[in-house]
């Protein structure tokens, strides 16, 4: 009888047709797999892909101040634009938001813009900022955070300065640590752009 | 006579208590009931459903940090106001984006979430499906078969012989 049996494996064993997955199932399960993979892929580059970097050029963005008024960006082409991100719970954002002012102050009359992006804030809290570092620029919240994903922005507070042509001119990730730098940075775009 | 002068002074003692009594009913302020305002229960029922896209992985409720304060002041504002928990949660889509959302909604990139894991236990359940048919054993072979097997080897269909004259 044993003998038997092994005459029945060996007959398995030689019809393998019986026993093999279709090759449509085989041939989904790897489109799948592989469209799967794709997409993580592609999430992982979008993470890793870091800011905006200088040449890159900056999507038109709208941005609606506090007091209702909508900024577009790409009103402004032919103009240096400061786009500074800040957010009331911010310490390090206090540390330039004078200085910030300050510059405002020296080069709103040169041409240059200075826009404020309060990121994932609260009105309240953010106007009370505004009101006690005195700044007078135009400031609004990033509704949706869609200005701050456009930039690719790991933090607050940073700043970036797009040159007249509607390209990333420079950056600054972290807090100006005195107006000097702030300025330096200012001049050099304009110098670049003479 | 000192029995009515001990009694005089119970009397007056009575009254001056009677007195405290009634002014301090008189001037009590009146304890209400609490107001109704909404408790921190109330607040975290909607912050555990959103998160604040500073603190990655922490839902509101639970989030230490000055900007989920903030975030929990604001839902306790709008509760004031009498705002529903879905127009509040709406509010925080509209201010920071779908992401502040612990279940996002199921359109575009978003959708994924939703369609793949159904998707994978199917895939799964078809691959261990499959698998498990190849691991089935083949029924065995019919005495006619064994018959035949045996006159294709001499050795064996002589040894199947002996057997059978044993047998006999």
């Amino acid at each position: 009888m044993e003998i038997i049996d092994n005459s029945a494996t060996e007959n398995y064993e030689e019809s393998p047709g019986k026993t093999s997955r279709p090759k449509w199932g085989v041939v989904l399960v790897w489109v799948f797999v592989l469209g799967l993979l794709a997409v993580l892929g592609l999430g992982l580059v979008r993470t890793q892909r870091g800011s905006i970097r200088v040449g890159d050029r900056v999507p038109d963005l709208v941005l609606t101040t506090f007091d209702g008024d909508e900024i577009d960006f790409a009103d402004h082409h032919g103009q240096i634009i400061v786009v500074n991100f800040w957010a009331s719970w911010c310490k390090p954002c206090e540390q330039e938001a004078v200085e910030l002012e300050q510059a405002y102050q020296m080069y709103k009359d040169q041409g240059v813009v200075f826009l404020g992006v309060d990121y994932v804030d609260t009105e309240t809290e953010a106007r009370a900022y505004l009101a006690k570092f005195g700044i007078t620029y135009p400031n609004g919240p990033d509704l949706g955070t869609r200005i701050s994903q456009a930039f690719r922005t790991i933090g607050v507070p940073e700043t970036y300065i797009i040159g007249p042509d509607g390209r990333l001119a420079a950056a600054k990730i972290g807090p100006y640590l005195s107006l000097d730098e702030i300025v330096n940075q200012i001049e050099t775009v304009m110098a670049e752009y003479k | 006579m000192r029995s009515n002068l001990l009694l005089r002074k119970l009397q007056m003692a009575m009254g001056i208590t009677l007195g405290f009594i009634l002014l301090s009913q008189v001037f009590a302020l009146p304890a209400f009931a609490q107001d109704g305002g909404p408790t921190d229960d109330d607040v975290n029922v909607i912050a555990r459903e959103l998160y604040c896209p500073v603190c990655e992985n922490i839902p509101l409720d639970v989030c230490p940090t000055q900007a989920c304060e903030q975030w929990r002041a604001t839902i306790r504002e709008k509760l004031v106001l009498g705002w529903s928990d879905d127009q509040i949660k709406d509010y925080f889509v509209d201010q920071y984006g779908p992401r502040v959302l612990a279940e996002p909604p199921a359109e575009g990139f978003n959708a994924l979430v939703y369609i793949l894991p159904p998707v994978l236990f199917a895939i799964g359940a078809f691959i261990l499906f499959m698998v498990m048919r190849a691991w089935k054993v083949e029924p065995p072979t019919p005495k006619g078969k064994g018959v035949s097997v045996e006159s294709e080897d001499p050795y064996i269909a002589q040894l199947e012989q002996e057997l059978r004259r044993r047998d006999e």
